[in-house]
C-alpha cells in the first residue's frame, strides 16, 4: 500500500481551478521528485495536502497510509506525521525559535498520547540536530526565521524536520535561495532522514536538488496534473529540452 | 468631573460622560445610573495574596478604598525602596475611592508594584496616584489591572518628573465592565526620562481604556510609549495618548506606539494618538496599527502541529510579550508574563 495516495484530485483557489484531476501515489521507504513550471500547481498541491484555508478540494482523495488526510485539521495531520518544508517560511516575530519547535513537537507527542519531551532531553537534541545542519544555535533563540535569510530559512526547515522527526516529508522548493554548500547540507540533512517507514516527495524546478537527493521516480506537473513519470532519467531529460512538450501535452 | 468628585458629592452629574471629548469612549455617566452606597471597611485578613507576593514584604495595602498603613510612600534622598501597592476590591454593589501620594527624592529609586484586586462583584472603584520625583529620581511603576468583569474602575496617576529624573511604566489590563488607567504626566525635559508602556487582553463584554497625556514642558525631554492589546469576544481597547510639546520644549524626543490586534468580530478597539508640538527641532513620531492574527503565520504553526487555539494563544502571547520584555525589574517581568499567559484562555 502506498503512504501517500492522491486519487483524481482537484483543488480550486479561488475562481480558478488549479489541481485539475492529480493522482500520486508515493510508497513508504521511496523519494518522489515532482518537477514542474512555475504555475503548474506544485505548491497549490503541498498546501492542499498539509491543510492551507483557501485551497477548496472540489473532487478527489487523498490519503496518508490510508486515512483521509482531507478531513483532519492541519495540525492533526501534522500529528499524523506528514510535514510540510515551505517554500517561502514564514517569519513568527516575538517566538523563539526553540520555543516554536518545542511547542509543536509537544502539541503532536500530545495529540499521538505521548508525553511531553524533557526540557534537557529537548536541548540535548537540538543542540545535535543543530550542528549537523551547522546552524548556530544562538540563531534558534532568536525569533524564527524573522530577518534571516533565504537559506538561513531553508535551513531551519530542515532543521523542524529533524527535530519533528515526521513519516511523510514534502519539500517544496527547499533548494531555492541555497547556495551549493547549503544545498549539500540539507541535502545530507534530509538523506538522513530516509529510511524503510518514511517517504517523501520533492518539489522542485531544477534538477540540481536530484543530484543530492537521489528519487525513486520523478513525475511532471503542468496545468494542474501529472503528465509524466518515470525514472530519475527523466529529471535530466526535462533539464536538457525544457518542459514545453509537457505543457503542451498538458493544454 | 471625575468619578473621584461624584463619589464624594454623590452627585452622578459629576460622572465623565461622553460627550466629552476625553471620556467618549469610556463613558461612565451612561454605566450607572445611580450611585451605590459607600463600601464597607471590608477584611484586612481576607485579602488573600497578590500577583508580585514574594517580590516585596513592603506592602501598602488599600482595602475598599482605606488605606491599611500609610498614604504616602516616600523615598528617601539616594535611598532604594520595592513595594507593593495593592488595590483590594473586598466587596459587591458598593462605591469607595482612595488616594496616595508617592514622594520619590531627588537621586531616590523606587520600583512600585503595583495591582488592582477584584474581590467582589459590580463594585465602583477610584483610585489616585500622585507621584513627585526629585531631580536624577528613578521609578519604574508596573500595574497589573484585574478587575471584576462587572466593575467599574478608574486609576488616575499624576507624575512631576523632574530634571534627569526617569519615570518608566508598565500597565497590563483584564478590563472590566467600564475602565479606565490614566497617566498624566507633567515633563520638565532636563534629561528626564519617560517610558509610558501598556497592554490589554480583554474578553467577553469587558472594556479597558489607558490613557496618557505627557506635556513637555522644556528642552531635552525624552518620552517613549509603546501599548499593545488584543481584544476578543464583544471586548473594547481604547487608547488615548497625548503628547503636547510646548514652545521653547526643543530638542524633544517623543515616540509613541499602540498596536492591536482584533481576535472577533465583535471586538472593537477605538485609538486617539496625539501630537501636538509647538517647539522646534523635535524628534517626534507616532504609529497606531489595528489588525487580526497573521493567517498565514497561524497556518505555518498549526502546520507543525499546533491546535489552532493554541497557535492563536502563541502569537497573541508574543504580540503583546514585546510590552513585557521591556519591563527592567526581573521579578516583575516574570510576573507579568505570567499574568499575560494566565489571560490567553479569556481570549481563545
Ligand atoms: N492564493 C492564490 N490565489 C489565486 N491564485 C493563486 C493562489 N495561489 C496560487 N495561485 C495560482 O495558482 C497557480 C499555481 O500556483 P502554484 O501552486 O504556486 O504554482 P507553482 O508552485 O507550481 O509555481 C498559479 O497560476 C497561481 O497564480
Ligand atoms: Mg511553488
Amino acid at each position: 500500500m502506498s503512504m501517500l495516495s492522491v486519487n483524481n484530485l482537484h483543488v480550486r483557489v479561488g475562481e480558478a481551478e488549479i489541481i485539475r484531476g492529480l493522482s500520486l501515489a508515493v510508497p513508504a521507504g521511496e523519494v518522489h521528485a515532482i518537477m514542474g513550471p512555475n504555475g503548474a500547481g506544485k505548491s497549490t498541491l503541498s498546501y492542499t495536502l498539509a491543510g492551507r484555508g483557501g485551497y477548496e478540494v472540489t473532487g478527489g482523495s487523498a490519503t496518508l497510509n490510508g486515512e483521509d488526510l482531507l478531513a483532519l485539521e492541519p495540525n492533526e495531520r501534522a500529528a499524523k506525521g506528514l510535514f510540510l518544508s515551505f517554500q517561502y517560511p514564514l517569519e513568527i516575530p516575538g517566538v523563539p525559535g526553540l520555543t516554536f519547535i518545542r511547542t509543536a513537537l509537544n502539541a503532536q507527542r500530545k495529540a499521538r498520547g505521548e508525553a511531553e519531551i524533557s526540557a534537557p532531553e529537548f536541548l540535548k537534541l537540538a543542540r545535535a540536530e543543530a550542528a549537523k545542519l551547522k546552524i548556530d544555535f544562538d540563531m534558534l533563540k532568536r525569533p524564527l526565521n524573522v530577518g534571516f535569510s533565504g537559506g538561513e530559512k531553508k535551513r531551519m526547515e530542515i532543521f523542524q524536520m529533524a527535530m519533528l522527526s515526521p513519516h511523510f516529508l514534502i519539500l517544496d522548493e527547499t533548494d531555492s535561495g541555497l547556495d551549493i554548500d547549503a544545498l549539500k547540507i540539507v541535502a545530507e540533512g534530509v538523506n538522513a532522514l530516509r529510511g524503510p517507514d518514511r517517504a517523501m516527495l520533492v518539489i522542485t524546478h531544477y534538477q540540481r536538488l536530484l543530484d543530492y537527493i537521489r528519487p525513486d521516480m520523478v513525475h511532471v506537473l503542468a496545468g494542474g496534473r501529472i503528465v509524466a513519470s518515470g525514472g530519475p532519467e527523466l529529471a535530466l531529460e526535462l533539464e536538457a529540452e525544457g518542459y514545453d512538450r509537457f505543457v503542451k501535452a498538458a493544454a | 468631573m471625575s468619578l473621584a468628585s461624584a463619589l464624594a458629592t454623590g452627585d452622578v452629574a459629576e460622572l465623565p460622560n461622553r460627550r466629552q471629548e476625553d471620556w467618549r469612549w469610556t463613558d461612565l455617566r451612561g454605566a450607572l445610573r445611580a450611585l451605590p452606597p459607600a463600601s464597607p471597611a471590608g477584611e484586612a485578613a481576607a485579602i488573600g495574596s497578590g500577583p508580585f507576593d514574594g517580590l516585596t514584604s513592603d506592602q501598602i495595602v488599600f482595602l475598599n478604598g482605606r488605606a491599611q498603613s500609610e498614604t504616602v510612600i516616600a523615598v528617601a534622598e539616594a535611598a532604594a525602596r520595592t513595594a507593593a501597592l495593592r488595590w483590594v476590591s473586598q466587596t459587591s454593589n458598593t462605591a469607595h475611592g482612595g488616594k496616595v501620594r508617592i514622594v520619590v527624592a531627588a537621586g531616590a529609586r523606587l520600583v512600585l508594584l503595583e495591582s488592582y484586586e477584584g474581590r467582589g462583584e459590580a463594585y465602583v472603584a477610584d483610585a489616585v496616584l500622585e507621584f513627585e520625583l526629585g531631580e536624577g529620581a528613578s521609578v519604574e511603576r508596573v500595574v497589573l489591572a484585574e478587575d471584576a468583569a462587572d466593575a467599574i474602575s478608574v486609576s488616575t496617576a499624576t507624575v512631576a518628573l523632574a530634571p534627569h529624573a526617569r519615570f518608566a511604566q508598565t500597565v497590563l489590563t483584564s478590563g472590566a465592565k467600564r475602565q479606565r488607567l490614566e497617566t498624566q504626566v507633567s515633563h520638565p525635559g532636563g534629561g528626564g526620562e519617560l517610558r509610558l508602556d501598556g497592554g490589554y487582553l480583554i474578553g467577553g463584554a469587558r472594556h479597558a481604556d489607558l490613557t496618557t497625556v505627557v506635556a513637555h514642558q522644556g528642552l531635552d525631554g525624552r518620552t517613549e510609549q509603546l501599548t499593545k492589546g488584543a481584544v476578543a469576544g464583544a471586548a473594547r481597547g481604547v487608547f488615548q495618548g497625548r503628547i503636547v510639546v510646548a514652545e521653547g520644549a526643543d530638542h524633544t524626543d517623543a515616540r509613541m506606539g499602540h498596536h492591536a490586534l482584533i481576535l472577533s468580530d465583535r471586538a472593537e478597539v477605538d485609538a486617539k494618538p496625539e501630537l501636538e508640538i509647538y517647539a522646534d527641532d523635535v524628534a517626534c513620531a507616532h504609529g497606531n496599527t489595528v489588525g487580526a492574527l497573521d493567517e498565514d503565520a497561524l497556518f505555518y504553526i498549526r502546520s507543525r502541529g499546533v491546535p489552532e487555539h493554541e497557535a492563536r494563544a502563541l502569537l497573541t502571547q508574543a504580540f503583546v510579550g514585546e510590552v513585557v520584555d521591556r519591563i527592567e525589574h526581573e521579578g516583575a517581568r516574570d510576573a507579568a508574563r505570567a499574568w499575560v499567559a494566565s489571560h490567553l484562555e479569556a481570549l481563545a
